[in-house]
């Protein structure tokens, strides 16, 4: 059994609005920012011959459904559990 | 002429969709997610919050079981209007280019709305004249059209700008409200033509994209 997780990002170019409004509501609360995006965050528990196939679905996963390659980008970690 | 509205659980729009595919002279009938084929003239993708919005809108109903001919249906010349929801998900099946993304404002927008008639040479808008000003509420939350810029390119070559908004609600690159694709039997739009369809709620304006079809 294998435990991924995997964040979706909106892509560097493009303008985060959600995370425009917490960086000014930290602000507001007394904590200073460089910068604040907001993704998702995926956790997906497969079954897979090894860590390289559990890799390989998780992949297939993330470019059939998970995430739009118009406007997002994304990563995972894997773990055997 | 044979229209479809297709449901989806999450669906709120096809019924008003329906009343005014009727109203123009259609013989229309509903297709629920899970039906088997489409088989008509005219598939409609109406609005609302299919599968919750869940993930991303549109990203599940993409994969409905009843839009599996699609691509067959749209290769054959089949006329499809998606508008609001119906619109994103001709994006996330890619028979429309671009992404629809969370308003700029963060905030869902439920106004009437003032759009610009960019190309009345369109199965959709013949019956308009160009830069005709008309109007058609919004209501939506993630209506901020995005597209690259090679795929804005090839979209302008063609015309493919169909609809405009006079003032941007929600930051849609070049005020892009509606799209079509290059063959021009693929329209998506965010406005709600079908809620400006009858004369007794208001203005009935939006019916004449209905009856440009009915036209061709």
């Amino acid at each position: 059994m294998y435990i991924a997780k995997i964040n979706v990002t909106l892509k560097d170019s493009i303008l985060d609005p959600q995370g425009e409004t917490i960086k000014e509501a930290l602000l507001k609360l007394g904590f200073d920012t460089q910068s604040v995006r907001i993704g998702k965050f995926i956790e997906i528990k497969l079954n897979a011959n090894s860590l390289d196939d559990a890799s390989q679905k998780i992949d297939s996963m993330c470019k059939k459904l998970l995430y739009n390659p118009e406007i997002e980008k994304y990563n995972f970690k894997i773990e055997e559990i | 002429m044979k229209a479809q509205v297709v449901i989806f659980p999450g669906s709120n729009c096809d019924w008003d969709v329906y009343y005014a595919l009727k109203e123009a002279g259609f013989n229309t009938s509903f297709l629920w997610h899970d039906d088997k084929k489409i088989n008509c003239d005219l598939l409609v993708l109406p609005g609302g919050f299919s599968y919750g919005d869940y993930l991303r809108c549109g990203a599940v109903a993409r994969f409905a079981h009843v839009l599996e001919n699609i691509y067959e249906f749209s290769e054959k010349g089949g006329l499809i209007l998606g508008i609001c929801n119906g619109f994103q998900i001709l994006t996330e099946l890619k028979l429309l280019p671009g992404a629809l993304m969370l308003n700029k404002s963060c905030k869902f927008i439920c106004s009437d709305c003032e759009l610009i008639i960019e190309n009345n040479d369109t199965y959709f808008t013949k019956l308009f004249k160009k830069n005709e000003i008309v109007n058609f509420p919004i209501a939506h939350g993630e209506g901020n059209y995005y597209i690259n810029e090679d795929d804005l390119k090839i979209l302008k070559s063609y015309d493919g700008i169909v609809l405009k908004y006079k003032e941007n609600p929600n930051g849609s690159k070049e005020d892009i409200a509606g799209i079509i694709n290059k063959k021009g039997n693929v329209f998506g739009l965010m406005p709600h033509p079908e809620r400006v369809s009858f004369n007794y709620l208001g203005s009935n304006i939006g019916l004449k994209v209905f009856q440009s079809i009915l036209n061709r």
